[in-house]
Parts: structure tokens; sequence; C-alpha cells
């Protein structure tokens, strides 16, 4: 299916003003000596946009509505307005209703919100979760911090499937042949489609489902197949770990599934692996990887040695990063055990030796306590590989371990996908449920999934939304939501989590579960009774009490997978493991759509990515070598041609992206999806062929002429160049604890000030918060936890371009060093509460204000927008409501809404305001009992959502919090403390530890 | 060159001065005049409501406590407007047959709810939490007036932000023993400001931060 899908984008011819030419740069960054940190290379060059950019405020023309008004008929406008408003005014505030409830549950007290555990999944893989719900309708998610996988945390797509609930794009009802029918008048077809079924046996019957590790439906597809003995269940996730589980098969000659346990390690290397941000695992990853990352850790820090060729969250984390192509990781981790003294040849190290060996060196030293771990975007060789190396190394058993796998037979989505449609093609199935998925849009090109789908005699599909598979399905059942469902998911270590509804079906929906169950036996039975009827027979202790306490507490204990003893065996290596010649293509899940299911949340899709800062779009990552040599800018369109398929995308030119890699993220150039994924990005699965699923050599590119506009908030919100960002190594800091601050401008007195130095006393609580820069992963979670704690609304792509995203906290990216390898770090910024705060001081109406506990608060109810505020603003926290950007929302988008927070309207500044309801709600729960606020007790949305733990909150005024111990520990500065605005916000100076026998 | 304006045009502009003046004072005395009346704040107003509910009737005819029907004003922000079924636990018994409750008995067969028409309306913006109140000392007379004296029930005050901030700034004026707060018939002492001052301190109530703008308005 070579094509182009593409022809809707708004590409454009441009003049070739403010191009960038990489080697200035390049001279730039040479005469800098690698001292300075840099955002964007926009920066670096200077160009006239980034000018603009760092000049006004927000950029030229933002105040202004670009439609083609008069200004006579402004003025009108203006006029007829003004006088509405006065006359609103003079109105009586309306009558409201109140509507109590006709019987009201004896658990819910009005006003108060209920909190219930429940279970997010991703790829079939469980994450805890705890749900809060006001007066039954979720609004907020957090991570459960009893369950064994994620410790509290969530990750971005935990945070943002609330919104997903109340997508008005869902599917609503059943239809049949694209029109509406009911679930009745399914099950009346369905039965006489399975009675022909089960004459043959089932020959016929082909299931399709992602990933699935719920025991329940386990046992129903294993009654299934017992009745329909010939029928076929195919597994299959676009981005799932098929790799992980061939390579696992490979070294130990079963189905195991792989542990870590990187608390215990010291030294890490990571072949191409993402661990801290795509594994079903990360959250505890990333717990576990920064209690080692503190410099006053009890185990000394841990060293970790990445080799990639894309940055990734887990890479800008790295004390030494590779750039290398996805095909020569296999030539590496070769040389690699070659320098271990494992047999074999050196596969050809070539110009990496030197750092191979000093990795190899390092991890010998610590055998035991390293961990050496490959991603799923690399072969299963490399993975046995890998295997053999953690055991000649003896780290199996200790910092990784195995565990039986979720399937006892080996799961291969892509085979059994495969066989599925040969199956299909040749006649012998033809009744197909599809379990959600989108196989039409994702799976590889050259399986034409559509035209073996118009073969079928019966197809149906189950899903939350309708999309390019929809329309080729003869049923399409709408799915409940997971947070209106009852089920049970394992989680990456096996513990079995149990998923509870929050909310009865908005459109009727039905779980798998229910399909599945409709398919066996009917009457059907709902999803509650399935689930409490397998666990009932499941022999569990005292089953009632177990029951209540698994649904309390969202998971059963104990129920995480054994660890097993297994051997690998030396894996038989590839002959020919060197990366052909030319450019190379990889593909990587989006970080925000992840394999493009998350299209239509709007929340992800703003969210800007790690490195590029991309909203709204994917592109083509290409190196600044790559970017020179084929005369490139960001936002040039080009033309991949790869195994004779082309697609047109624009670049982004990436430092620290590997030379000859061209990296394309899934997900994106979706064309049946809801209104807000309709026509944002390219479609990466154009290019992907089941032979080249993760890389494949190759590839050409070819410069078109188009450019194509992005919107990216690299350069939005910048602080020129002033010591903001602070970093070290593990080493100075062993040397001499202050030796940060030594080297960094002193902080004024606190009196030297034209103003009152003792207007506030804060004699009460004083709060402040503490950003660790060393446990920091950058993946973004706590923009998003804020955006749904704080009722942050979504302004598009247009009014990103012009510098109006409303995020109330930030991710910053910073580089230092050459283009090519450049060291990366992350600074989340929030707003800094600073004592001698400049926006005070400077706002006509006294809308923003200070109180007596240090917050500096903004009152909505004042504010008319002058923004004089954002303007004295030295970290560019504040956020300007340009337009109405709430308006429009349906009654069941507003569902989502946080009762607890204001919902602002055009003309009114906003900020971060240290989640000041939690602080109230903390503060009345503690003045009822007459007790203080105890440290712990008050935690913000931000810090709740953290995976690495890396911000922390509370009162400076009580020398026991832990916010007090971070302040005064010797790597703590304030952010432009020299300017002696008394920041409440400090970060922790980032130490990096380097191994000292390698140069950088 | 002769005079354009006649000399009367000094009394005329004078006179004109004065008028616009006082026009502007008057207009700015008449929209303040509207602004505190009961015609906008609806102070003093009987409420029309779908059952006509009594309260005078309920507690200082029958002595039925607030809490009956408003359980959560002493957990919640929100002191709890009773469900259909709180009626009834009389009313399947009492008036069975009465007129006048004919929507409650609707209700509880249909499953709707009754919509009753708010009285205290605060805005949006305000976040008023009824528990801390309750809990420090407030009792529901300073801000609902006497509510057992109201056959229909009414608002008793502006509840403008001035009116907040009169006793926020000055709470030891309203402040009564806690086990008070819901006696109807409960009269300030004479030395209530002293006695407030002491109960203040008695509730660790923090009266220096209870003007800042974040306790209201989040």
């Amino acid at each position: 299916m070579p094509m182009n899908r593409h022809d809707h984008h708004p590409i454009s011819e441009t003049e070739d003003s403010g191009r960038i030419d990489i080697s200035r740069i390049r001279r730039r960054l040479e005469e800098m000596h690698g001292l300075n940190y840099w955002r964007s290379l926009d920066e670096i060059a200077g160009t006239p946009e980034f000018q603009d950019f760092l000049h006004r405020e927000f950029p030229s023309a933002a105040s202004e509505l670009k439609d083609e008004v008069s200004r006579r008929h402004f003025l009108k406008i203006m006029g007829a307005s003004l006088a509405l408003t006065g006359m609103a005014a003079c109105t009586r505030q309306p009558v409201e209703k109140i509507v109590p409830y006709v019987k009201q549950p004896p658990e819910l007290v009005p006003g108060k919100p209920l909190h219930y555990a429940t279970t997010a999944l991703l790829d079939g893989f469980a994450t805890g979760i705890l749900v809060t719900t006001h007066e039954g309708r979720p609004t907020k998610i957090e991570g459960n911090p009893d369950h064994p996988i994620n410790l509290g945390a969530t990750t971005a797509f935990g945070q943002a499937m609330v919104l997903d609930l109340y997508d008005p794009d869902r599917a609503q009802t059943v239809l049949n042949a694209g029109k509406p029918a009911s679930w009745e008048a399914f099950l009346s077809v369905m039965n006489l489609e399975m009675r022909a079924q089960r004459e043959k046996k089932g020959a016929g019957l082909r299931i399709l489902s992602g990933c699935v590790t719920s025991p329940v439906f386990h046992s129903q597809m294993r009654a299934l197949l017992a009745a329909f003995p010939l029928a076929k269940w195919c597994q299959r996730e676009p981005v799932g770990l098929d790799t992980v589980r061939l390579g696992a098969q490979i070294a130990f000659g079963r189905a195991v599934e792989t542990l870590y346990n990187f608390e215990k390690a010291d030294v890490i290397l990571a072949l191409d692996a993402d661990f801290l941000s795509t594994h079903p695992a990360s959250l505890r990853y990333a717990r576990q990887f920064s209690t080692r990352r503190r410099p006053d850790t009890a185990d000394g820090m841990n060293r970790l040695y990445v080799a990639e060729p894309s940055s990734s969250i887990t890479g800008a984390m790295a004390d030494h990063r590779l750039s290398l192509a996805a095909g020569g990781i296999e030539a590496l981790a070769s040389a690699l055990a070659h320098r271990l003294g494992l047999p074999g040849d050196d596969g050809g190290a070539g110009e990496h030796g030197g750092w191979i060996a000093a990795v190899a060196a390092d991890l010998k030293r610590a055998a035991g306590r390293s961990a050496v771990i490959a991603g799923k975007g690399q072969p299963a060789s490399v993975h046995a590989l890998v295997h053999w190396i953690n055991g000649a190394l003896g780290n199996a058993g200790k910092t990784v371990v195995y565990t039986n796998a979720f399937d006892s037979e080996l799961v291969n989505g892509m085979e059994s996908l495969k066989k599925l449609v040969a199956d299909i093609e040749s006649g012998s199935a033809d009744m197909l449920v599809m379990l959600g998925g989108n196989p039409v849009y994702d799976a590889p090109v050259d399986i034409d999934f559509s035209k073996a789908l118009e073969k079928l005699k019966m197809c149906v599909r189950l899903g939350v939304d309708e999309n390019e598979t929809s329309r080729f399905c003869h049923w399409h059942i709408p799915a409940a939501h997971e947070l209106e469902s009852w089920g049970d998911a394992r989680a990456f270590d096996g513990t079995v989590s149990i998923t509870q509804p929050l909310i009865e079906p908005l459109y009727g929906g039905k779980t798998p579960l229910e399909l599945i169950d409709a398919l066996l036996r009917q009457p059907t039975r709902n999803s509650y009774t399935i689930v409490r009827d397998y666990w009932s027979a499941q022999n569990l202790p005292d089953f009632e009490k177990t029951w209540r306490k698994a649904l309390s507490d969202g998971f059963i204990a104990g129920t995480a997978f054994e660890t097993i003893a297994v051997t690998s065996a030396e894996p038989a290596r590839t002959s020919n493991i060197r990366p052909g010649g030319g450019l190379e293509l990889v593909f990587r899940p989006d970080p925000s759509v992840w394999d493009g299911r998350f299209v239509n949340n709007a929340w992800l899709q703003e969210l800007p990515r790690p490195f590029t800062k991309l909203t709204w779009d994917n592109a083509a990552l290409i190196s600044p070598a790559l970017a020179q040599r084929e005369q490139l800018q960001n936002g040039d369109v080009v033309e991949l041609e790869f195994r004779g398929r082309t697609l047109r995308i624009p670049v982004w030119i990436l430092p620290g992206q590997a030379e000859n890699s061209v990296t394309l993220h899934l997900g994106y150039g979706r064309q049946k999806t809801g209104r807000v994924g309709t026509g944002t990005g390219f479609n990466a699965y154009a290019l992907r062929t089941s032979d080249a699923l993760w890389f494949g050599s190759g590839l050409q590119i070819r410069k078109t002429g188009e450019t194509y506009p992005f919107s990216t908030t690299q350069r939005h919100f910048n602080v020129e160049g002033r010591d903001i960002i602070r970093e070290g190594t593990w080493q100075e800091f062993q040397s001499d604890p202050h030796f940060m601050s030594a080297r960094t401008e002193p902080e004024p007195g606190r009196d030297d000030t034209l103003y009152s130095p003792d207007e506030f006393k804060y004699t009460g609580y004083k709060w402040g918060m503490s950003i660790d820069l060393n446990t920091c992963i950058g993946c973004n979670t706590c923009a998003i936890a804020c955006q749904a704690e704080n009722n942050i609304p979504t302004v598009g792509k247009d009014q990103v371009a012009r510098g109006r995203e409303m995020h109330w906290i930030r991710v910053d990216a910073y580089y230092r060093g050459g283009l090519d390898d450049p060291e990366i770090s992350h600074q989340p910024v929030p707003c800094m509460h600073c004592e001698n705060a400049p926006c005070e001081v400077v706002c006509p109406v006294g809308a923003t204000v200070h109180d007596d506990e240090g917050l500096n608060m903004q009152v909505y109810n004042r504010c008319i927008g002058t923004r004089y505020c954002s303007n004295n603003c030295p970290y560019k926290v504040r956020r300007f409501n340009f337009l109405e950007f709430n308006a429009g929302m349906t009654s069941v988008q507003k569902m989502v809404k946080n009762p607890d927070v204001t919902v602002r309207s055009r003309g009114v500044m906003e900020k971060c305001t240290y989640c000041t309801q939690r602080i109230n709600a903390a503060r009345i729960t503690a003045e009822k009992e007459d007790r203080k606020i105890r440290d712990g007790e008050l935690v913000t949305a931000c810090q709740a959502a953290c995976p690495a733990e890396a911000i922390v909150f509370g009162d400076l005024n009580d020398p026991a919090s832990r916010v007090s111990k971070l302040r005064a520990q010797p790597l703590s500065y304030g952010m432009l403390g020299e300017l002696n605005t008394r920041p409440r916000t400090s970060y922790l100076g980032k130490l990096r530890n380097p191994n000292p026998e390698m140069k950088s | 060159m002769a005079q354009i304006f006649n000399q009367s045009a000094n009394t005329i502009s004078r006179v004109g001065i004065l008028c616009a003046l006082l026009a502007l004072s008057g207009t700015g005395w008449i929209a303040a005049e509207v602004f505190w009346s009961p015609y906008t704040t609806m102070v003093g107003v009987p409420r029309e409501q779908p059952v006509p509910f009594s309260h005078k009737h309920h507690v200082d005819g029958l002595g039925i406590d607030c809490r009956y029907c408003h359980v959560s004003a002493e957990t919640s922000r929100f002191a709890g407007v009773p469900p259909t079924d709180t009626c009834m636990t009389c009313h399947s018994q009492l008036w069975k047959q009465a007129a006048m409750l004919e929507p409650v008995r609707q209700s509880l067969a249909t499953g709707k709810a009754i919509r009753w028409n708010r009285v205290n309306d605060l805005p949006d913006f305000v976040y008023f939490d009824h528990s801390i109140h309750v809990n420090k000392g407030i009792g529901c007379v300073s801000c609902h007036g006497q509510v057992d004296q109201m056959p229909l029930t009414w608002k008793q005050n502006t509840l403008y932000m001035k009116w907040c901030l009169d006793c926020h700034r000055a709470p030891e004026k309203e402040i009564r023993p806690r086990d008070e707060v819901f006696d109807m018939k409960w009269r300030k002492p004479a030395d209530q400001e002293k006695a407030g001052r002491e109960l203040l301190t008695a509730y660790h109530v923090q009266t220096s931060r209870l003007t800042n703008c974040s306790v209201c308005h989040r």
C-alpha cells in the first residue's frame, strides 16, 4: 500500500528568512567551550524569530485576534460589549437550584470527594490508581501508593485517562453496518453465527485483542477455546514486547519475564532501552533508579551508560551517552560480551572501542551489582545476548530477576497477526471478534488488513471509539471506558489488580469480559458477576474478606509472580551484525499519543514532547550532521523512501540524534478519529513493514522544498542564559559539598530591598517546594497532573504557536556541549512564589498579592488583564487567558473539571497556586482536629504524580519537614536568587557521576 | 469684537454644571440604593419553593435539630439538603394525604429529585466551607438569621464580600461556644467581645490570616 496519506496538511512554500546555519552554530558552540547551556538551535543561531520571542513577553500579535476586523467594527463591538458588561452588573443574581438526592448513597457526603482504588491499563499491563470522584463524577487520578508496580506515581497517560472518559467523540451506540442498532439485535445475530461456528468446532472463529494479562479474561478464553477447539486467539500490540519475550525464549528455552531491581545496581548499561518511561514497569524503575541518584544515598550514586539512536528520557539521565544507530547496538553488545571475556568475536566495536572497554571494566568491577538492559526496539538476539551478559556478570537473581511469564506459551503478536490474515485470506476464518485495537491503521503496511476484513462473514469490534478499523466491521459495540468497568489485570510483576467502575457507563458500553461471556452463554452476566464469580472460585482464604480488601486496596496482595532461577545459554550469534551503510529508519511510540490510541486526548496532544517540545505533531527526527549534509531546516518537508514506500513528513533537528538515524514517532496521521486528533501529524505506520518493525536500513531522504509550520514551546518563556540550572559531578561534590554555590553569585541579604522586608512575618506555615534535578527524569507527568487538578484548558496548535499555552508547570530541556552528543538536563519550572515577588508590585489593581504564609496569590475576580505581572516575572511562569479557552464545552466535557478550582475566563492571568485548594482542604481538616498539618499530609498535584519523587512540598517553618531538610542541603539553590526575589521554590543542583576513566 | 456669549451664559453654565453634578451623584446614589436594596440582595424576601416548607413549623414548633436534615454541616463544605427519603421518614406516617406534600410523594415514586430554589447563594468564585465555621463556633444564626422564625425561608444577610469581611476582621463579635452553634435561642452575652476573644484562643483560630484572599478564593 505505498501511498501518501497526508495531502490535507497545510504545507506551504516560505521564503528563506531566519534559516539556521548548522556550521555557524557549531562554531559558536566551540567558542562557548561547552560551558553554556542552550535550549534550541534557534537560540545559538540567534534567528530573528528567537529574538522576537526573547524580547517580547508574548510573541508579536499574540494579543490580537488574527481575524479581518476593521478598527471601526472593532470599536463598535467594544462599545456594545462595554455597555453589556455594565448592564450585566445591574441584573440580579439568577436563582440557582439545589437538587438533592431522592435516596442518598450512605457512603456519600455532599461536598466531600470520595476515593476509590482501581487499575489503569497500558498495553495490557496494570498500574494501581486512586480516583477522586465528586458526587459520582471522577475528576482526578492519582497513583496508588500501596501498589507494588507504581508506588504512588502515575504516567502522563494515567493522568490523562479521565479526559478520555468524557470525550464527546466516544462511540455511543451499537452500530450495524454504520446504522444504529441495539445490543439485543446484536446478540440475536451473533447467536446464529455462533451456532454455525459450534458445528465446525469454531474453525472459522478468531478473537483479536491487545496484550491481555487479566486472569478472568484468560479463564474465559480457556473456556471459549474448550468449547470451540479450532478457534484461535491472537494477542497483538503495535508497540508490544514481542522482541523481549522472544529474546528470553532464546536465552532460557522457555517463556520468562525479566524484572530489574535498579535500587541494587551500581552500574547500569541501557542499550536503546528507555526503561524510565516506556517500559510497563517504568514507574517502579524510575523510583528505584532515583533513590540511587541522590547524592546522600547510602550506597553511593549509581552510574548510567546509555547507547541509543534517539534521545530518550533514560538517555538524558545518562552519565555517559553514546549516540549510536539502532542497527549498531547488536555489534556493541557483542563487543561488550567479548570485552567481558565471554566467547565470541569482537563484533566490530570499531570507533567505539574505547567506550566499550571502559563500560566493560566498570560493569566488571560492579559484577553482581550491575545491570544491562535492552529495549523492546532491539531484536530478540540483542535481548538474548543481554541475558547472557547479565548471567556472566552474576547479576541474575540480584539486580535482574526472572519470573514465570503471563502466558505459558510464547506470545508473538506479529506472527499470530500474520497467521490471522492468512487464515482470513484463505477463507478458513470467517468470523472475527476484535476487542479494541486498530489494525487497519497500525498493522505493518505490508499486511493489508482492511482487505482481509472485507472477506469476513461476520466482523465485530468492541471499542471506546470509532476508528479506521470500525468502518470495516459489520458490528461496532461501544466499549465501557476503564473507569466504567469491572475487570482485573496483572501488573508487570504479576500483581493482580482489580478494576472497579467509578461511574455507570455513560453510553451503555460493554466490557470485553461481557462480550466474550456473551459468546459462551446467555443470558449474559454483567462484568461484576463475571469477575466476582471467577475470584470466588479461586480458593482464596476467607473470600469475602479478601475480596473486600482487594477492592479497597486495588490489588490482591501477594499475587506477584515468584522469581525463578534460570540460566542463560550462549546465544547463537547472527553472522552479520554490522549495520548496513546509509541511512537508518527508527520507529518509536510517541511520548504523548503512544501507538495512536491517545490521539484524541487534547491534554496529551498539547503536552510538549520531552526534547523537541513539539505539540500536536510528530516529525522525522534527524541529526544536526544529517541536516547539514542535506541542507535541511526545522520544518522542511522531506520525502522518505523506505523499502519501496514513501512518506512526506517535515523534519526536526534533534541534538544528540545518531548521525544516520531518522526517528519517526508512531501514532499520528489518523484518518478516522475524533475532532481533536483528526488532521494532526504524519502517519509513520505508512513506512512500517513487518520485517522492520522497529528499525531498518536503506532509507532515502529527499528534500521537497516545502515547509510545514510546527508548534513548539522550545523558544517560549526563555530566561536569556542566566544562571538557572546548576550542574556538577559527584566527584566534585564529594571533595567539597559546597562547590556549586561557591562558583555562583551569592544571594543578597534579606534586607537589601527597597520594599519592607518585614511586611510578612510568616509565623504560621511557610510553604515551600524543593525540586531535585538529580532525580527529575523530565517525563512531563507533573505538567499533566497539574492540568487535571487545576482545570487548565488546552489551547490548540495555532494558539501554542503564538505562545499562549497554559501549563502552570513546564519542563525545560537544556543542552550543554556539542551538537552531536550534548548533555541533556531537565528542569521543571512552576511559580517560585517569591517572597519579594516582582509581579505583585506592578499590578495596578492588587490582583496578585501575598498571603501571610508566603503564597503568591492570583485573585481572578480582580484581574483586569494588564499583563504587567507577567512582564515583570523573571521566571516566565504566568499564563494569560487570551481567549475564552473553556468556551463551547458540552455538559459531559464539563464533568472533568475540579469543583474546588475556579474555571478562569478570558482576560485573566493565572499561574501555579501551590495547589491552594489542597492546602485549604488540609488546613480545614487539621483545624477541625485542633492540630497542625502534618508533614507529608499535604501534597501538590505535581508532587503526587512524580515517579521519581523529585518534587517535595511542605512547611519551611518546621525544621523536621522534608522540604526544610532538602533546602538545608548544600546543593540547594534558588533560581535567579541573586535578584533577591527570595523564591520559595528551590532546586537541588544536578550531579552526574562520570567515569573518571572516560573523557566526557 | 462683540462678545460671543451673553452675560447670562455665566449663570446658565453654573447652573448647568451644578445640575450635571447633581445628576451624576443622584445616579450614583440611586445605583447604590438599588445595589443594597432587597431588590438586588434579596434580603428578607421569602423565596417561593416547590413545597412551601416552613422552618418555623419544623424547628420552632416541632423542635427538630438543624442537623436532622442538614447532616453534613459539621463535616463538609456543603451543609446538605435532605434527600426525599428524609422527608418521608415522618411524612410516610404524618399528613400522608396532604396536597401540599404531593411533590414529595411524587419525587419518591418517580425517583426524580425535588428542585429547590437556592436561598443563600454565593458567587461561584467563593469557596465557603460550612464545617470549619461550625467547628470554630460560628452559629447558624450568625449567617442564616433566626431560621426558626421563618415560615418560608429568606436570606438574612447580603452575603456580599464586605459582610463576610466584617466578621473575618473581627470574629470575636460573632463566635460562640461550640455547644451552642445549633441553638436558635442562644443570645450574645454582655461581654461578647471579651468572651469571644477567649474562645478564639481556645479554638486556635488564626485571626491574622482570615482576610487572606486564598482563604475564600482559589
